[in-house]
């Protein structure tokens, strides 16, 4: 191969497989005579439980098993929680099945098992529990009020965690100030709607002892970990696989969700498989959702726009338990001061309990929320000193000389101090200003607004820190018999194009197809070291581990090639499957290279003969492995970020809004972005866009609904409103590239960058075409007809 | 979401089908399941048998008689849809099927099924009010018409009996030169209307009537009487089209929900009357 892979719009390698539905998902398993998993789930958001009758359950036809926390042995406790941090004060997590309490409606307390789902589910409805309701707070403010309801009587007013971040010296800063915007915004909460719910298969084989398990999950090293740790086995007899897996967007990393310990647990003691396949209902009542924050952002300015402090206090709505830690309300703390310079920031947040279903992680991960802070205050600045929106951002924005830009006091999700590693954000601005000429657009308002038409012009900068450690790794390996490289990782992929991506660089390194390139992942057998796919690291981690490993494998195999070819190594190319001499038509393919490194006993074909201990070339003095060389063309390195790299980007709408209806319409969505250097620009835009259209969910459709009682009322896609295809416009993309110093390859990630501005963009341009009918401001996502209603009926601007 | 047990029959005649359904009071008719299924998996509905008409002789197809689209039980949405005979007898059934979730649903759904389901924000009963249509029923008691007017009682609430089945819905052919339209709005394209008015605009001598239903508004598919009697009287004036818009607010009787309040539905029904009845009058002669 001469042309380079790394950079190239490459298809990607997976998609044939998934698009004529022959990809296999956890439910697609084969697992003959498996049992199946349906949950009594609690109807209440707090109650006692004052008893649980499975009797009748238990005598129904088809049943195997039901279990309550009495009998689940060893499982019958809190479930770890994940990601410690000081600023919690024993922090709650949930418990497979209730003992006693429950805490938020669809938290589980019965599993029932049996021979098929219809009859678990029939049986389900016959296990009886009798529950005392206990009064309920859902509303996040009013939950921290003095004599709110608790959801745990051991936090009073509900505070989870509480925790003030402080960077340079914002009480000077403030004192010197000339003018302060403060704004208050919400959003609200929403979820990941993976288009596979969650699912777990298991099956226990007593002879060798050992567990696998199929797990619709992100991380399936960590749940490996996990259930060895829980059942107190040796990891290498559990086996976790992740097969494909039909999206996560952050859900599907949370563990344990109870299915993940109960499935396994149910399989090993009846010694059938078990399945538990998740319903769109229960991933709706029972997995992770994410976003509600309420900010308080103040910005101190000069009369020039220049911000020199930042003061933000909020409000995190964790649900009723805090398995993954402080970690959303910690990446939206440490986010709030976007791309600016803004020197002096002071932080602090409340993290919530509420008796809903817990909140970890969604895609985009706290930055929406501070995005949409302090984005909106910068056009509230920009209003009330009378400047323009770009150019009130112009001002502020971080120069390109002035990187790294450190935000010392603020320590990221990785636990290191942000630390904005490169970019060229005026650039950026200045091709979205390009793009929109807002100068243009504004005659053309004018002329709109003269014909009865609300045209508006939104904008948002963001920031994204991206690819945190600790580590991922890479094994490479070249067939001997194919010359095929495989190439395993700790990851899973929820169709993100690991395989092609990774290809990409390894094709470079050894100077092979991009489709000869196998890449092997969501299986701790195929390689157990590593983390998960979360939190736009995928591309930087295991991408960055995995090249390390082509290169030694280059380097070995030029050796080599070299040594077979008896030339040297500098005189050798890789291309097209094969060593070749430059300049010549002598060549050695990578299969008969893998084939003669690794000294053979038997020859079972022909170029194996060459390997064996009376052929010609293994004539050498010593064993036929040197001390110190390793067999074949393979090697496994490993690669540990120094910190987050920072990708960032701005993003650009015109929108028309009818103020009859109350309807906004997308009428240009631009966005200009920079992930560093791009592996696969085709694979960015996919990520870029999926991520913009989760974002116009949030900023105009997707809102989860609980009433007073804590009853999730939206619990399905005709009331959940998911924006379909026809939501969504066309969007433009145009591409930076400034990479990274901080890894080999440049990169940076972008799973997540696509959703973080959306609602701002949104609810600045909705503003902006409104402004002759109201005064009001946008300042809640997701932005309804009725909330457009609600403004255009109030305070009408005089004139 | 898996349903909880029942008896499954596949009748293959009227008679067979009418003699299942009367001697079960808890039996559920079957035609194309796009809303009775959902309600089955999410264990919302529970019968003890259902009847699955799509084998039955008789139900299939559509024909124009008598001044009627005579749409049968098993149509789909989407046959009637891309039927043009149907299209030029009355433009706005295609119109409104626009509206009607989306291809795939509309691929499986019946029109009869809609009907019988009667959901308040559905399009297309409320175009078999404006219509003036009616659907015909059959059980052990014989066949018997019921006036669309008579047949949304409430939401997902019709007046068939319990043992009738709706064998047809009748559709009236638009008189000549009339104008129709079809303003709806929804949260996403092809969900359940937030509000829609359906309008059609008829010469009649001189003078010129006006049809108007809305769906979303109220616990079951409304005429906009008032509204009707405004244009007949006032004909189209600015001042009519405010009076009409004024009018159909007091139509509007659901209460806030999550998708939109009732203050916001009240003014939006207003504005679609008004742009219903502007776009109706273009297209009528």
């Amino acid at each position: 191969m001469s042309t380079k892979m790394f950079g190239a719009r490459i298809k990607r390698n997976i998609d044939p497989q998934l698009l004529i539905g022959e990809g296999s998902f956890v439910d697609d398993i084969p697992l003959a005579g498996a049992l199946h998993v349906a949950f009594v789930r609690s109807p209440f958001a707090r109650a006692k439980i004052k008893s649980i009758s499975t009797e009748f359950a238990e005598q129904h036809p088809g049943v195997a098993a039901v279990y309550t926390c009495d009998n689940i042995g060893a499982l019958d406790l809190e479930l770890p929680q994940l990601i410690p941090h000081p600023c919690m004060d024993s922090p709650r997590t949930q418990r497979p099945l209730a003992r006693g309490d429950v805490y938020y409606v669809g938290q589980t307390v019965a599993m029932v098992v049996a021979v098929d789902r219809y009859t678990a589910e029939d049986a389900a409805a016959l296990v009886d529990v009798d529950y005392d309701p206990l009064p309920v707070e859902i509303d996040l403010e009013k939950a921290i009020l003095d004599g709110a309801p608790l959801v745990h009587p051991t936090h009073p007013n509900n505070i989870a965690a509480d925790l003030v971040q402080i960077s340079g010296d914002p009480d000077s800063a403030i004192a010197g100030a000339e003018h302060v915007t403060k704004i208050r915004v919400q959003v609200d909460r929403s979820t990941a709607a993976p288009m596979e719910c969650r699912a777990v298969a298991a099956t226990f084989d007593k002879v060798m002892g050992e567990l696998t398990v199929w797990d619709s999950t992100q991380g399936p090293i960590a749940i490996r970990g996990g259930l060895a740790s829980i059942f107190n086995i040796d990891e290498d007899k559990v086996r976790v696989i992740a097969p494909h897996v039909g999206g996560g967007f952050g859900q599907k990393v949370l563990l344990f969700y109870p299915d993940e310990l109960l499935v396994p647990f149910a399989a090993m003691q009846l010694g059938r498989p078990v399945k538990f396949i998740e319903d769109r209902r229960e991933n709706f009542i029972g997995s992770s959702q994410e976003r509600t924050q309420i900010h308080e952002i103040e910005l101190y300015a000069k009369k020039n726009g220049e911000v020199i402090a930042l003061v933000d206090r909020f409000l995190h709505d964790t649900g009723a338990f805090i398995p993954y830690g402080i970690a959303v309300a910690q990446v939206a703390s440490t986010s709030i001061a976007g791309p600016y310079r803004i020197p002096n920031i002071r932080v602090e947040f409340k993290a919530v309990y509420t008796p809903t279903v817990v909140v970890t992680p969604y895609r985009g991960c706290g930055r929406p929320q501070a995005n949409f802070a302090i984005e909106r205050a910068m056009d509230k600045l920009a209003e009330e000193l009378g400047l323009d929106r770009f150019e009130v951002r112009r001002r502020n924005l971080i120069a390109d000389h002035e990187f790294p830009y450190l935000r010392k006091g603020l320590l990221f999700a990785d636990g290191l101090p942000v630390s904005l590693d490169s970019g060229q954000y005026h650039k950026a601005l200045q091709l979205l200003t390009e793009k929109l000429a807002p100068e243009e657009f504004a005659v053309q308002q004018k002329a709109a607004r003269g014909a009865g038409r609300y045209l508006g012009l939104g904008l948002s900068f963001y920031v994204e820190g991206t690819g945190l450690g600790p580590y991922e790794g890479g094994h490479i390996k070249i067939h001997p018999i194919t010359g095929k490289v495989y190439v395993n990782t700790g990851l899973t992929s929820q169709g993100q194009g690991h395989d092609t991506v990774f290809a990409q660089i390894v094709a470079d390194q050894l100077g092979v197809a991009v489709t000869d390139v196998i890449l092997v992942e969501g299986d701790t057998k195929a390689f157990d070291w590593g983390v998960a796919t979360f939190a736009s690291r995928a591309a930087v981690v295991s991408g960055n581990a995995i090249h390390k490993s082509a290169l030694i494998v280059r380097k070995k195999t030029l050796a080599a090639a070299a040594n077979m070819l008896e030339v040297s190594a500098d005189d050798l190319e890789l291309r097209d499957g094969a060593a070749w001499v430059k300049g010549s038509n002598r060549s050695v393919s990578l299969a008969a290279i893998a084939t003669a490194t690794n000294p053979l006993r038997y020859a079972f074909n022909e170029s194996a003969k060459a390997a064996t201990q009376f052929a010609p070339a293994s004539k050498h003095d010593g064993p036929p492995l040197a001390e110190g060389q390793h067999p074949g063309l393979e090697a496994t390195d490993y690669y540990s970020p120094p910190s987050a790299t920072w990708a960032y980007g701005v993003h650009g709408a015109i929108v028309e809004v009818d103020p009859e209806i109350c309807a906004i319409k997308i009428k240009r969505y631009v966005c200009i972005h920079d992930c560093g250097n791009m592996i696969n620009p085709t694979i960015v835009e996919g990520q870029v866009m999926g991520g913009i259209a989760q974002g116009i969910g949030g900023a105009m459709y997707e809102r989860i609904e609980y009433d007073t009682e804590g009853n999730l009322i939206n619990a399905n896609f005709v009331d959940f409103l998911v924006p379909y295809a026809t939501e969504i416009p066309p969007i433009e993309i145009l591409h930076l590239e400034t990479p990274t110093p901080l890894n080999p390859l440049g990169v940076k990630g972008v799973g997540e960058a696509g959703c973080i501005p959306v609602a701002a963009v949104i609810a600045s341009a909705v503003e902006d075409a409104l402004r002759p009918l109201t005064h009001e401001h946008f300042y809640h996502v997701p932005i309804t007809p009725s909330a457009i209603h609600a403004a255009l009926k109030k305070a009408a601007p005089a004139n | 979401m898996k349903p909880p047990p029942f008896e499954y029959c596949a009748p293959r005649s009227l008679k067979d089908a009418v003699e299942l359904l009367a001697a079960d009071p808890s039996a559920m008719v079957l035609a194309g399941g796009q809303s009775l299924i959902p309600a089955l998996n999410m264990r919302f509905a529970a019968p003890s048998r259902l009847i699955d008409i799509q084998h039955v002789e008789g139900l299939k197809g559509v024909v124009i008689e008598g001044g009627n689209i005579i749409v049968r039980a098993m149509t789909r949405h989407r046959e009637l849809e891309l039927n043009d005979e149907v299209f030029r007898a009355n433009p706005l059934i295609r119109e409104t099927m626009a509206h009607v979730a989306h291809v795939p649903i509309r691929n499986r759904g019946t029109v009869v099924g809609s009907l019988c389901h009667a959901d308040a924000a559905a399009e297309m009963p409320s175009i078999l009010l404006v219509t003036d249509g009616s659907v015909v029923t059959e059980s052990p008691r014989g066949r018997r018409e019921i006036p669309a007017a008579d047949f949304f009682q409430f939401h997902m609430t019709t007046s068939r009996e319990p043992d009738e089945i709706v064998v047809e819905a009748h559709f009236p052919v638009l008189p000549q030169g009339a104008g129709w339209a079809f303003e709806e709005f929804t949260r996403r394209h092809g969900d359940y209307a937030i509000a829609a008015v359906a309008a059609i605009v008829t010469r009649a001598g001189a003078t010129d009537v006006v049809s108007l239903s809305a769906c979303g508004v109220a616990s079951r598919p409304i005429r906009l009487t008032v509204c009707e009697q405004i244009f007949a009287a006032q004909g189209f004036t600015d001042a009519s089209f405010k009076a009409a818009g004024e009018a159909a607010k007091e139509y509007v009787t659901a209460p806030d929900d999550i998708h939109a309040t009732n203050d916001y539905r009240r003014d939006l029904l207003a504005s679609l009357v008004v742009r219903a009845v502007e776009k109706a009058l273009t297209r009528s002669r």
